[in-house]
């Protein structure tokens, strides 16, 4: 009898170390990231655009790469909304009575997402091969586009499948078209699409391996989709192997800033969607 | 509005306008409908024509080797024509063992804690924060991999069991990965354990057992094919990860024999090597292989999980 409370106090004791741990890990993370980072964030940083390269030069900011980052983030989560939206509301509302099919389609979806960014990375850059594209603001958008589409059909399609049945219902008693029903539904999921915008394109601005073949690297701000784009991303993981300490210290500086920007999102579209269900229920 | 006003005057006209509308709106609906399924066929078919496209630009290295050569082959002589991919086939797989050694075992007990022990308000504040851990960028972990584990292994663990070692490793690779699939894992699991049927629990609960037992005997072994589901994925996630094992594995093209030897993963080879593929022959179709072998054994890994994942969702909601 003492061995099994024992036994069940051992285990007990190791699951709460093994949550703190998956816990802490968050806290730790962030919190290497400020500790490290805070003593060389300075306003600059976000204001200037490197001086004297951006592997050598000590002074300046990181403006390009954050210009660059937002350009390939926005431009991929406005493209892939294109492409989504459709696709989602086709697998929700023009499927009925095919549930074999839709199921497998999203299956497809989630495969999709599961692939790695470096694989769409290598297939962006052939894409772009293809066409005689060079590594430029474009090329990363592609790349990009590609990476969030899984994510917003997903995320679109869990939200869509909240509407209650009785609106889509009522709306196509009264004479609306499939077309007529998914605009009512569309106002109906305004929060959710918000939502997946946010995903996506918190996902879109973290991401490296996608666009390190595709959008180049440049100290400059883009002024065309031809042009090469600094990413934030990239930013950092060059900046860190300079060998130059100001550099490395403004690599820190750009993680948090980085880290600034990603935790806003996710803490924003977690709101939304508690707000979302709240609504719901 | 005016044209609608005269006409309904008469009473015949209006008639064609209804019906004029309606095939407007029904036409419409037809159009945007064929539009979506071309949306919805591109989108799905990127599976196919990813794929096929790194397929079709491996042919030149495959046609100059052979499956077997390429990845059982340790000799790496881009100039020569040569691509050994077993180097880094095996730095692949040590960062993912380690990885899913760490991970699994602190995952289960997690998991196992917030739904079997814990207060729910456990749930509701440790959930928040595995979903931020998800959020944050694979860059982040490489840095926190630089200027945490790197350190952590090099002054303070290494030592003990090796002469010398610069903490760039195939373990600080799979510390920095184990984290990164905490939130995948934590997440599965939690769904999988609360599905698993009261009833159950009671039974056994009643005749004896103690809540360990129940678990150990019980649910865990219910809970197995989402355990095992959970772990593919994240082995499949682990597979592909790239900057942030790039930046702590040391990048050494050698089979590691410890943990404490450098590696240099698949994902790491492509990335590093994207500047000279195009100046050397054979070099971009060697790596857009290895892009292919990721895509391949990824692919195949997600497919098996999502199976188990849908049949039990269809178990439970039967």
């Amino acid at each position: 009898m003492r061995r099994r409370n024992l036994e069940e106090l051992f285990f007990k004791f190791l699951m709460v170390l093994a949550t703190l741990i998956v816990g802490g890990s968050f806290f730790l993370i962030v919190g290497t990231i400020f500790y490290k980072g805070a003593p060389y964030m300075t306003f600059d940083m976000l204001t200037k655009t490197p001086g004297g390269g951006f592997y050598i030069g000590k002074e300046g900011g990181i403006l390009n790469a954050i210009i660059g980052s937002m350009y390939v983030a926005g431009g991929a989560t406005i493209l892939g909304l294109i492409i989504s939206i459709p696709v989602a509301i086709y697998l929700n509302m023009y499927m009925d009575g095919k549930k074999f099919l839709s199921n497998t389609l999203r299956m497809v979806f989630d495969v999709l997402f599961g692939i790695p960014s470096i694989v769409y990375g290598a297939f962006g850059f052939l894409i772009m091969v293809y066409f005689g594209l060079r590594a430029s603001l474009l090329g990363g958008i592609i790349a990009v586009t590609l990476l969030v589409i899984p994510i917003l059909v997903r995320t679109l399609d869990e939200v869509i499948r909240t509407v209650p049945l009785e609106l889509r219902d009522a709306a196509l008693s009264l004479g609306s078209t499939r077309w007529e029903t998914a605009k009512v539904v569309l106002r109906a999921i305004r929060p959710g699409i918000i939502t997946a915008i946010l995903i996506s394109f918190g996902r879109a601005i973290g991401d490296v391996a996608a666009v390190l073949f595709t959008a180049g690297f440049s100290d400059n701000i883009p002024t065309s989709l031809h042009e090469p784009a600094a990413t934030l991303p990239l930013a950092i993981f060059f900046q860190l192997g300079s060998p130059i300490e100001e550099v490395q210290g403004r690599g820190y500086a750009s993680a948090l800033i980085l880290t600034i920007v990603v935790l806003i999102i996710t803490i924003l579209s977690e709101l939304l969607v508690k707000k979302f269900y709240k609504h719901k229920s | 509005m005016i044209g609608y006003v005269i006409l309904s005057q008469s009473g015949q006209p209006i008639n064609y306008y209804i019906q004029l509308m309606q095939r407007i709106r029904l036409l419409k609906d037809k159009i945007i409908s064929k539009l979506m399924l071309l949306f919805t066929i591109l989108s799905v078919s990127l599976v196919f024509i990813i794929g096929i496209g790194l397929y079709y630009k491996s042919i030149p290295v495959l046609q100059n080797s052979t499956w077997g050569h390429l990845l059982t082959s340790s000799v790496w002589k881009p100039l020569k024509g040569l691509f050994g991919f077993y180097p880094y086939i095996m730095g692949t797989l040590w960062v993912t063992g380690i990885a899913i050694i760490i991970a699994l075992p602190l995952c289960v007990l997690t998991s196992l804690y917030i739904v079997e022990y814990a207060h729910s308000r456990v749930r509701r504040i440790l959930m928040p924060f595995v979903n931020l851990l998800s959020g944050i960028p694979p860059v982040i972990f490489g840095v926190w991999g630089v200027l945490f584990i790197i350190p952590l292994i090099q002054d303070h663990i290494a030592p003990h069991f090796v002469e010398f070692s610069t903490g760039y490793s195939v373990l600080a690779g799979g510390i920095v990965l184990a984290v990164m699939i905490f939130p995948l894992i934590v997440s599965i699991l939690n769904e999988v354990l609360r599905t698993m049927p009261q009833e159950l629990k009671d039974a056994s609960l009643a005749l004896g057992a103690t809540k360990w037992e129940t678990i150990k005997k019980v649910i865990l072994r219910k809970a197995l094919p989402g355990i095992i589901a959970a772990t593919v994925l994240a082995i499949s996630r682990a597979f592909g990860e790239t900057i942030a094992v790039l930046m702590v594995c040391g990048n050494n093209a050698v089979v590691p024999h410890s943990v404490f030897d450098a590696g240099y993963p698949l994902p790491a080879l492509i990335a590093n090597n994207y500047g000279d593929m195009m100046s050397i022959p054979l070099y971009d179709s060697a790596l857009m292989f290895a892009a292919l072998l990721l895509f391949i054994i990824i692919l195949l890994f997600n497919i098996i999980s999502r199976i188990i994942l849908s049949r039990l969702e269809r178990k439970m909601a039967a």
